[in-house]
């Protein structure tokens, strides 16, 4: 193909759009119409699943060890093997190989017993009214895992440990998190496939009845002698570019939206992001971009390159 | 000598022997129905004006199409400038009709596009240089006596001027063949003569002219060469001859 060639395609490209306005503009409609819809769930639901994960990430496990002088209280503490300071760090270097886990926090008996006075106490904390640390001994790891689903695993391990005396967890919130995790994962993926489908099956069929009512361009091409190159390089290009704009006009009006809304919340309702962590506008783009761009571009691109297809046939 | 060289002396033999058109013994049937073109054998000498008529279902249309490529022949063989087009490979379908001009009933021009983008399209397929399309869009317009219109949009111009256009774009390419299906089919009296005598001029140039039409009127007064059809098959074939009578 010469280069004036080629130049003149591209700008027949150009001027296609614009001949064909309204199909132009009811197109640039349809793929944004679809891809707003998407973006906004995919917004929705990546946040979702940010909040149950960090949540999970908070669930803690915390073990304890044998003590001198543990079950004087008469209570069950199986075989009494108090560990070492050295067997403690060995343990909490095991405890941290581990791939569930994400991190270990060591916490001494002096440490524990500050925390529990600055909780309980406060201020009005009176040291005279315990001269001695009552959790003396009670030194203990805080273990944050990655997968919360993997802690009953853990537990079990921490469990067959000689010098572990207890593990403390909360099964339930284990649970609760790992089937909310779960559930998010299944109807997001479902609902983002349907939402795919309906976007590729709309944009698809917007593209094609475009290219469709200008059969008889593609045919008067033919008849003069224009390669099957010539006539569909400009419609692809048409489509390609008519599917950047519908899927450029989504990402702009969502990334104001989600802007606005993430500045909102966080001004109007400070509690919720004591405990509720959203994801940044560049984390949510990170991902929307590409796949808005990949999709919108590659269907105007499919689309007009298959329904040109079938008019070649003269 | 090169393969291409072989192939170029045989189209040039076969135009010498039988024509830049020769339809050898050519069926074309659909999958319901009579046969649309029944063993027709026709040839068609370089330079020659030649009318086709016919009743609707005469066969005509699909002899067209034929020509164009548009269609292949069932059984038989269909030479258009020595190609055989029955072995003419998709690819190379494009590159052989810019042998050939063609003119519709409907004219078929891009209506979004002004008279000048119309004509200079046929040469941008083609390739033709910039410089080249501004030198010979004009000329062909003024031959067609279109040359000050070329700004106007297709749809505002009468179906005449149309006709012209559509005759400008099969011509600006110099095309050895000039195909017209039903050329004055939408026009008036006035305008179909017109037409007529452009077609008649492009012929006295060296063009082969051949003329698909119902135009009774023009075809007994231009007195050139009339193939009749009939029910697919070809009825009369005469130098200088008339339309025929149904019967």
């Amino acid at each position: 193909m010469k280069i004036s060639s080629l130049f003149y395609t591209i700008r027949q490209g150009f001027a296609n759009i614009f001949r064909n306005k309204w199909y132009s503009l009811a197109s640039i409609a349809t793929i944004s119409a679809c891809l707003f819809l998407f973006g906004l769930f995919y917004a929705i639901v990546a946040n979702f699943q940010h909040i149950v994960k960090t949540a999970e990430e908070g669930v803690s496990v915390v073990v304890f060890f044998h003590y001198e002088g543990d079950g004087k209280d008469g209570a069950d503490c199986g075989p009494h093997v108090i560990p070492s300071e050295q067997r403690l760090e060995e343990i909490g270097q095991l405890i941290a190989a581990r791939a569930e886990v994400s991190e270990v926090k060591f916490i001494s008996d002096d440490e524990a017993w500050k925390k529990f006075t600055e909780d309980y106490y406060g201020d009005s904390y009176d040291p005279a009214g315990f001269p001695e640390n009552p959790l003396t001994g009670m030194d203990s790891y805080e273990v944050y895992l990655s997968d919360v689903s993997m802690q009953s695993a853990l537990v079990t391990w921490l469990e067959s440990i000689p010098e572990v005396r207890m593990v403390r967890y909360s099964e339930l919130t284990a649970n609760t998190l790992s089937g909310v995790n779960l559930l998010i994962a299944y109807v997001s993926l479902g609902i983002i496939v349907i939402l795919l489908a309906v976007s590729i099956f709309l944009i698809s069929n917007t593209v094609a009845i475009g290219i469709s009512v200008r059969a008889t361009e593609i045919n008067i091409m033919k008849y003069i002698g224009a390669t099957d190159f010539f006539v569909r390089a400009p419609f692809v290009l048409e489509g390609m570019i008519i599917g950047l704009l519908g899927a450029a006009l989504p990402l702009w009006i969502i990334y104001s939206i989600y802007n606005y809304a993430l500045s909102y919340v966080i001004e109007r309702f400070t509690v919720l992001s004591g405990f509720l962590n959203f994801l940044s506008v560049d984390d949510i783009f990170r991902i929307l971009t590409p796949v808005s761009l990949v999709v919108g571009v590659g269907i105007g691109f499919l689309g007009s390159f298959s329904t040109v297809r079938k008019h070649l046939q003269v | 000598m090169t393969g291409k060289e072989l192939r170029r002396r045989r189209r040039e033999q076969m135009i010498e022997e039988n024509g830049v058109i020769y339809l050898d013994n050519v069926s074309k049937s659909y999958s319901k129905g009579a046969p649309a073109l029944n063993g027709v054998t026709l040839s068609i000498g370089k330079g020659e004006f030649v009318f086709i008529v016919g009743d609707s279902g005469s066969g005509k249309s699909t002899l067209i199409k034929l020509l164009l490529r548009e269609l292949t022949a069932t059984s038989g063989n269909v030479y258009v400038m020595g190609n055989d087009l029955t072995r003419l490979r998709h690819s190379q379908i494009p590159k052989f009709r810019r042998n050939l001009g063609v003119v519709f009933q409907d004219f078929r021009l891009l209506n979004d596009r002004n008279v000048y983008e119309n004509v200079a399209f046929a040469q941008r397929i083609v390739e033709t240089p910039g410089k080249v399309i501004r030198r010979n869009v004009p000329a062909i317009l003024a031959t067609v006596g279109l040359a000050g219109k070329y700004k106007a949009k297709t749809t505002q111009l009468s179906g005449g001027e149309q006709q012209r256009v559509a005759l400008a774009r099969a011509l600006v390419n110099n095309p050895s063949i000039l195909l017209a299906d039903e050329p004055t089919g939408n026009l008036d009296p006035k305008n179909s003569w017109e037409i007529m005598k452009l077609l008649e001029e492009i012929n006295e140039s060296g063009t082969t002219v051949v003329v698909v039409t119902h135009n009774r009127e023009i075809v007994n007064a231009m007195r050139k060469r009339v193939v009749t059809m009939k029910k697919g098959v070809i009825v009369n074939d005469e130098e200088g001859g008339e339309y025929l009578d149904e019967d």
